[in-house]
């Protein structure tokens, strides 16, 4: 369990974090939502550490981030797994090398032990066979399931996703919606992930943090989300003139 | 105020940079593939610049001499400490700058824009340790064996300028290289090229590491480097001199 506790951020004189509470829950795919400039790149960098924030406080199962010293601090990064928005893989490296260097890194494991496990990982996301492919060489949805696979190659306890279906087709998104909640469920982990896309909400939406002008706006679930009566939420929900168009022809009128 | 902060900034980077790693092996591969790059890639330019440097150099005083009492032989002696003592470590340096540390503040600068340096500190990667320090180690571990290679093929260069040109003989140029030698100045070329690659190198690095923004602001911060490096080089060498002859 991740606990985001009374966090704020801000740059200059913008607070883009504003005294935001929120707990993420082992085993679940928790989803944090909102528009561009909400806030929730900004929150998920001070949750792995990327921005530090002005106050509160990040809890991992009840460990402080900020408080933790180099050594615990080691330990704990190489228990956290990321996608980054843009895959962020090495274009120099294969997929193989790009998936191995956690490993590489961290780990005194055998050459064989290594590329057992790159190999098992590549086998989960459904690319096994294309090692010595490089990331420009595979698809914009392969180069996401290879950033999957190097963010669980270390076995991680929490897994953060931010914008995994940016750039890809409904068909796709839904592969990539479909496998962080496998590996979630599968190994108990807590995932946190950005979004966007609607679908990914009402499919695997178990937890949904609404952000709004940095504050946290609204919490539910997926069969919350459409009886819920904030505003804000129904204005970032139905702002899609298809859903809106479909909403109409359905005559379904919403609370 | 913005040199200040920058000057901390870039110490913080080093101090950070300087901690045991994780996995020898990894550091160590970085190294060796950051001295490959630097040797190997700018080899054929310093011998080229290095070249025509001494060649020049000889010609040019052979003309300044022409017509006064101070024996030809003297272009040996002179082309050879010029180059030593300052064209050598500074000039194979500046080229060096525009070069190597351009190269590595688009490299790093790169890497931040692209998520890459973002994507290994979450890993638990010390990334100014493992992208910035082999950078500057390689740096100055090949820059003065570069400024060696220099300084020597300059002394060629003003031996094919001065005796193949016909000014002078084999003997007289030799006798002026033999003139007047002090090993000193090879340690004060060697301190120069140090220095001078610490300081391309790490700009370089520090430049890419912190460069915010796109493509253009990428491209300031690999001429930032460059420009930067260079004003700094100059400065260090009137120290040096000034430390060393003094």
């Amino acid at each position: 369990m991740i606990l985001a506790k009374q966090v704020t951020k801000s740059f200059g004189d913008q607070r883009v974090i504003n005294d935001i509470t929120i707990e993420f829950e082992t085993g679940k795919t928790n989803l944090v939502i909102g528009r561009s400039g909400s806030g929730k790149t900004v929150l998920l960098k001070m949750l792995v550490g990327l921005i530090t924030p002005d106050a509160g406080q990040i809890l991992y199962d009840g460990e402080d981030f900020y408080a933790l010293g180099k050594k615990e601090l080691q330990s704990l990064r190489m228990r956290v797994g990321m996608l980054f928005q843009g895959s962020a893989l090495f274009d120099s490296m294969t997929v193989e090398a790009n998936v191995g260097f956690p490993l590489e890194m961290f780990t005194h494991n055998t050459k064989a032990e290594k590329l057992k496990r790159i190999n098992y990982c590549l086998e989960r996301v459904g690319l096994s066979g294309n090692n010595k492919k490089y990331p420009s060489e595979v698809s914009g949805g392969m180069q996401k399931r290879v950033g999957i696979a190097r963010a669980i190659v270390l076995n991680p306890r929490y897994l953060f996703c931010d914008e995994p279906n940016s750039g890809l087709d409904p068909t796709t998104s839904l592969l990539i919606d479909e496998l962080i909640h496998d590996i979630t469920v599968e190994n108990n982990i807590t995932t946190i992930i950005n979004t966007h896309d609607m679908n990914s909400v009402m499919e695997f939406g178990e937890t949904v943090s609404f952000l709004n002008q940095g504050k946290l706006a609204w919490r539910g679930s997926k069969n919350d989300i459409l009886k819920s009566k904030n505003e804000d939420l129904h204005d970032f929900i139905f702002a899609s003139p298809f859903i809106q168009k479909l909403l109409d022809e359905a005559n379904i009128t919403m609370p | 105020m913005k040199i200040l902060e920058d000057l901390g900034r870039f110490i913080l980077l080093i101090k950070h940079g300087l901690v045991r790693p994780p996995n020898w092996r990894m550091y160590g591969r970085e190294l060796v593939r950051q001295m490959y790059d630097i040797g190997n890639g700018s080899l054929l330019i310093i011998i080229l610049i290095a070249i025509f440097i001494g060649a020049v150099t000889a010609v040019q005083f052979l003309y300044q001499l022409g017509n006064t009492l101070i024996p030809t032989w003297y272009i040996g002696y002179i082309v050879r400490d010029s180059t030593i003592i300052e064209l050598a470590p500074t000039i194979s340096s500046l080229v060096l700058a525009g070069k190597v540390g351009s190269n590595m503040a688009s490299e790093i600068g790169g890497m931040r824009q692209k998520e890459h340096i973002d994507a290994m500190e979450v890993m638990g990667v010390n990334t100014p340790s493992y992208l910035v320090l082999p950078k500057i180690l390689a740096g100055v571990l090949v820059i003065p064996l570069l400024v060696i290679v220099a300084a020597f093929v300059s002394i060629i260069g003003g031996y094919l300028a001065s005796v193949g040109g016909g000014f002078m003989t084999t003997e007289e140029y030799v006798r002026g290289l033999r003139a007047f030698f002090l090993p000193y100045n090879l340690w004060m070329m060697l301190v120069k090229a140090g220095v001078f690659s610490f300081i391309l190198t790490s700009v370089a690095c520090y430049q890419g590491y912190f460069v915010k923004g796109g493509s253009v602001e990428l491209g300031k911060a690999s001429t930032n480097a460059v420009v930067i490096s260079n004003i700094l080089i100059l400065v260090s060498d009137y120290l040096i001199a000034l430390l060393f002859t003094t």
